[in-house]
């Protein structure tokens, strides 16, 4: 029969042989996402009687050292939503720029219609799921809240498409040290104020014992009239504990 | 040049329980309503029963991602049936449909352990039960997830069905009324939920009968 290729399938092939490639041989392995490099710690969300609250701090680590220290890791997302990343701050950017174009063309339609927080969570799972299952996660865990016509939405979605809804929300670390905190003390009808105790809280305990948190925190609020971000801030830290003072009293030599 | 090894796994156990129980005119689907990564639990108020039909209920557990997923294509297919033949799909039908589903994922699984429960077309309660890779069969009862090798053997000994292996084959579906089904269902919660650190909280339970669908709460320990 011989080897017949016409023409135009040559220079498809030679297009494609690059492609192909990279996607058949080990190279093509490296080409995914295997490890985070400049990574953000915790975020932490809670409903509150106006809206929703989001905290986290503004440190961005490069393995053990904090490399950044203001990253802006919670952001507005169209008119109703907020959302707030830890893990890998390149993937949160690119995140940033689907939603980006997202809600651009939310606009264009120009229909009165805006994507609200339970839309907006609703997109960026099917983001991350599907990046999950090409095996090229967004090194990322997302906590997405908002106010739309009254009803509040927080929610949540991890690197591998897990997602879920409720009324405190925290990602990484604050898993572990804020959401006991906020199981015990959270409550439906907590004011402003109380909210921001609140968080103010989780956030101390996240500094104590999170050695990639840094004390420099951003807060942000999210009502049915709008959003506000406050200006990065620290908190008081207590260390006078007797047993600092004179920490090998007990044990000389030992640390 | 050596292959790298991923230090991430594409999957996550996130825990629960999922049982159902065929009556001879009705079915009970239930399911806990914890969520959990590792050892910390992400909510507590997750519903992992789904309905995909009329006289069709899903109760999944396993990866929620995927749950998710499967739930998602198994509820546009079935719309895009009612579209084609302007009616309901029948729990059967919907039970060959999931089947299929679950294979065509067969070398990269949906993880997701699933109960399918509803109403035959003759009105009497079917269950379907399946592994990860949709190899299933029609019984009377059924258990998955991560409370399933506590609550299976009591089922067995409770509901004392018949071998399937019986000729002429012998029905499963119980003869208990649907009162004393769905306080068995609770009572088997109970006791799971006692050993079984992923399975807590609450038990959803969902009865479907010839007037329609009851859904019912229940709290569970907390611990």
């Amino acid at each position: 029969m011989g080897n017949v290729i016409t023409l135009m399938e040559e220079s498809v092939l030679s297009t494609h042989k690059a492609e192909m490639d990279t996607l058949l041989t080990s190279k093509g392995d490296s080409q995914r996402t295997q490890y985070p490099y400049v990574t953000g710690t915790s975020v932490i969300g809670i409903k509150y009687k106006d809206g929703i609250l989001m905290a986290a701090d503004m440190g961005g680590s490069y393995g053990s050292t904090i490399r950044y220290k203001s990253v802006e890791r919670i952001k507005q997302v169209g008119k109703h939503s907020l959302i707030g990343a830890s893990g890998e701050i390149s993937d949160f950017q690119e995140i940033l720029k689907y939603l980006d174009e997202l809600i651009l063309h939310d606009n264009m339609w120009d229909d009165g219609n805006s994507l609200g927080p339970k839309e907006v969570h609703n997109y960026l799972t099917r983001v991350m799921y599907n990046r999950r299952n090409k095996f090229d996660p967004l090194w990322n865990s997302l906590v997405i809240g908002g106010v739309k016509n009254g009803h509040k939405y927080l929610g949540s979605v991890s690197m591998i498409g897990v997602n879920f809804e409720d009324d405190h929300i925290a990602t990484g670390f604050g898993n572990h040290l804020a959401r006991p905190i906020l199981r015990e003390e959270w409550r439906e009808d907590l004011s402003f104020e109380e909210g921001v105790k609140i968080l103010e809280k989780c956030m101390r305990n996240l500094l104590y014992r999170d050695r990639s948190a840094v004390n420099k925190i951003q807060i942000a609020k999210i009502t049915e009239e709008g959003l506000t971000v406050s200006q990065p801030y620290s908190l008081k830290t207590f260390w006078n504990f007797a047993a600092f003072q004179n920490p090998t009293v007990g044990a000389e030599g030992s640390w | 040049m050596p292959k790298e090894h991923a230090n991430w796994s594409p999957y996550d156990n996130n825990g629960g329980t999922c049982v159902a129980i065929a009556g001879s005119d009705y079915c009970v689907i239930a399911a806990d309503t914890r969520m959990s990564t590792g050892y910390s639990i992400l909510t507590r108020e997750y519903s992992k029963i789904c309905k995909l039909a009329d006289k069709s209920f899903m109760a999944s557990s396993g990866f929620q991602a995927d749950v998710k997923a499967l739930q998602k294509v198994l509820s546009s297919r079935h719309l895009i049936y009612q579209h084609q033949h302007n009616k309901q799909m029948s729990c059967p039908a919907m039970a060959q449909l999931l089947s299929n589903t679950l294979y065509y994922k067969r070398f990269f699984p949906y993880y997701a352990f699933n109960v399918l429960g509803g109403l035959d077309s003759e009105g009497k309660g079917c269950v379907f039960t399946y592994d990860a890779v949709g190899s299933y069969e029609r019984v009377g009862y059924s258990a998955q997830g991560s409370g399933a090798t506590l609550i299976t053997p009591f089922l067995d000994n409770q509901l004392k069905s018949p071998s399937p292996l019986l000729l002429p084959a012998k029905d499963a579906v119980t003869p208990l009324s649907e009162t004393e089904a769905v306080d068995l269902v609770k009572t088997c919660f109970a006791s799971a939920t006692e050993r079984d650190i992923y399975t807590g909280d609450s038990v959803e339970i969902i009865i479907l009968n010839a007037n329609g669908v009851r859904r019912e709460t229940e709290q569970l320990r907390r611990d």
